[in-house]
């Protein structure tokens, strides 16, 4: 699997690289600075792209631009976006193309390697992975909008896993039911937030877009 | 000849209606005048106070007028030249003006006006009668008389400076304060928080490499607890940056920033938020913390389900621009800035910018929060 970095701290970047080879993945280019992130994309069009949001020369979101911009230029570029912090704001923005193939992270996750590795490998193959602290916060508040005030809470933690990338399997491991249960769930879900029938991979981006959109 | 005798005449009828006005003030000034010598009087029998308090009042609409005509007539500007009662009361208010020297200018123009100005104002018209003797003479006698008087009701200029360095030295020493404690508040957090927990994980790490031969299920153990140790300490240190200055203000600035506010806010927040550049920093940040406390209390007491933030930026002022910002709920209302609360808080804040803040927030709602400080914006792009 060939991957784009964008990070700008040497160290952390070696670190990554150094991360991604012993699991089997190529880097074919890290750069550090945001102009040269988005040429690296465009050009070599990765399986995906994992970029930092803080970048050179402005040291703002520089990251995140050029990762929308690549989108933008090569529609559904998997990008793992990652961060010293997450903003609803910038989870909505990724995702407002409507397309799937986006990660938004924390950058402690990496920490947890086997579950890091697992959402690289989801949102290359188009899937999302939000970050449990975006859900978190989508969780706290007590009035939500409209569509999505008829789930249940226990659909609406189904939603939030989904959300994180989690597969039913996963989901049905955290939540203690079977898998079928969480099947009926997510039927549920599709139904409830009027979502057309389409492969279930498609839905599950287009649930968890609604569900950031609240 | 013409040319120069329009601006006389017109300069002339302004004269004359300037000394039918002050005619009419020194006729004013003449019954008010025997009110003020018998309140005074019987201050000693304490009736007098509240007969005071009344004619203190006739005095300073008097003076109001005059203040007016005066700006009027000589193209001034004209402003309130009085202390700010803070407190409710009869005998507050009156101490309040008898401290103020203000009053006593009031007062000592008004024996002028009674006395001289009454006379000067006939004088004047009579001149008008025996044209053109008025038309010369009595447009100056009328602008010396009302230019005399504004200097004497005016604030002077160095009264004017010792009131703002008063305001300053205040607001200064308030900045001082909340710095310093905020600063004592960041070590705290350091200290405890992040700081307490790389000690432990250096320490749990350390032991892990000499355990790594002997037991290696403790020292496997002992990383993963570090590894817990380092995430929850970059959790109290993303808490702590947030809390000095949000990443996303620095990003995106105030518009960004009070975007992002809304969508973590508890409730649903509608934002109409309209700047074109980029306020300074500090300004950003303070009005940054006013909205998010402001959202605070609205989530916490007002029990809305919604409320909004609404932005603008003017600078079609002389003084320079204004940031005007407001925060609305349509909740239970009944918000009051308690010293030490919240909303006390953020006049505190905006307070070290020249800032205001009001509070309209009537028992059964909705509050709404107003705030408004000059600053002038860089033709930065957000």
């Amino acid at each position: 699997m060939r991957v784009v970095i964008g990070e700008d701290l040497a160290l952390l970047r070696d670190g990554l690289i150094r991360l991604l080879r012993a699991h089997g993945f190529e880097v074919v280019a890290a750069v550090d600075n945001g102009p040269g992130l988005l040429r690296a994309l465009v050009e070599h069009r990765p399986d995906v792209g994992i970029v930092d949001v803080r970048l050179p020369p402005t040291f703002t979101d520089e990251g995140l631009r050029a990762a929308i911009e690549a989108r933008n230029q090569v529609p559904g570029l998997p990008i793992l976006v990652l961060s010293q912090y997450v903003e609803q704001l910038y989870a909505r923005e990724l995702l407002a193309g409507g397309q799937g193939g986006i990660g938004y992270l924390l950058k402690d996750r990496i920490s947890d390697l086997d579950q890091f590795v697992d959402s690289i490998r989801r949102v290359a193959a188009g899937g999302t992975a939000m970050d449990p602290e975006v859900i978190a916060a989508l969780l706290a508040r007590p009035h939500a909008a409209e569509p999505l005030a008829g789930l249940t809470p226990r659909e609406t933690e189904v939603l939030g896993l989904m959300a994180e990338g989690r597969s039913n399997a996963a989901i049905a491991g955290r939540m203690f039911i079977t898998e079928k249960a969480v099947g009926k769930y997510t039927a549920a879900i599709f139904a409830k937030l009027d979502l057309p029938v389409s492969e279930d991979d498609n839905r599950r981006v287009l649930a968890v877009i609604k569900y950031l959109d609240q | 000849m013409t040319s120069s005798s329009t601006p006389d005449r017109r300069g002339a009828a302004v004269a004359l209606r300037a000394a039918w006005s002050i005619n009419a003030q020194g006729f004013l000034a003449v019954l008010l005048l025997p009110w003020l010598v018998l309140s005074f009087a019987l201050v000693v029998v304490w009736v007098g106070l509240p007969l005071l308090a009344v004619t203190l009042s006739g005095v300073r609409a008097l003076s109001g007028w005059q203040r007016r005509l005066a700006g009027r007539v000589l193209g001034t500007s004209t402003s309130r030249p009085y202390r700010e009662i803070e407190r409710q009361g009869l005998l507050n208010d009156l101490g309040v003006r008898l401290a103020d020297s203000a009053t006593y200018r009031d007062l000592l123009w008004f024996f002028v006006t009674a006395t001289f100005g009454l006379a000067l104002g006939i004088v004047a018209l009579v001149f008008f009668i025996i044209l053109p003797l008025g038309v010369l003479a009595s447009p100056v006698m009328v602008r010396t008389f009302l230019t005399v008087g504004s200097r004497v009701l005016q604030r002077s200029d160095t009264e004017a400076m010792a009131v703002r360095i008063g305001e300053l030295s205040s607001s200064r020493a308030e900045t001082v304060d909340s710095q310093a404690a905020e600063i004592r508040r960041i070590e705290r957090d350091l200290h405890d928080g992040a700081q307490a927990r790389l000690v432990a994980l250096s320490m749990n790490l350390g032991l892990a490499e000499q355990m790594v031969e002997k037991d290696p299920d403790l020292s496997r153990e002992l990383i993963a607890e570090s590894r817990q140790s380092a995430s929850v300490a970059l959790t109290d240190l993303r808490a702590l940056v947030r809390g000095i200055h949000p990443p996303v203000l620095a990003d995106r600035g105030l518009v960004g920033g009070l975007q992002a506010l809304a969508l973590a806010a508890p409730l649903t927040v509608d934002v109409d938020v309209v700047m074109v550049g980029r306020v300074p920093a500090p300004v950003e940040s303070a009005v940054y913390f006013a909205v998010a406390e402001a959202l605070t209390n609205a989530a916490k007491h007002s029990r809305a389900r919604s409320a909004w933030i609404w932005l603008r930026h003017s600078d079609d002022r002389p003084g320079g621009g204004r940031l005007s910002v407001t925060v609305g709920d349509a909740g239970i209302g009944g918000a009051v800035a308690t010293p030490g609360g919240g909303l006390h808080g953020i006049e505190r804040r905006l307070a070290a910018f020249d800032g205001t803040m009001t509070v309209a927030s009537p028992a059964g709602g909705p509050t709404v929060i107003s705030m408004e400080l000059p600053c002038v914006l860089s033709s930065e792009k957000i």
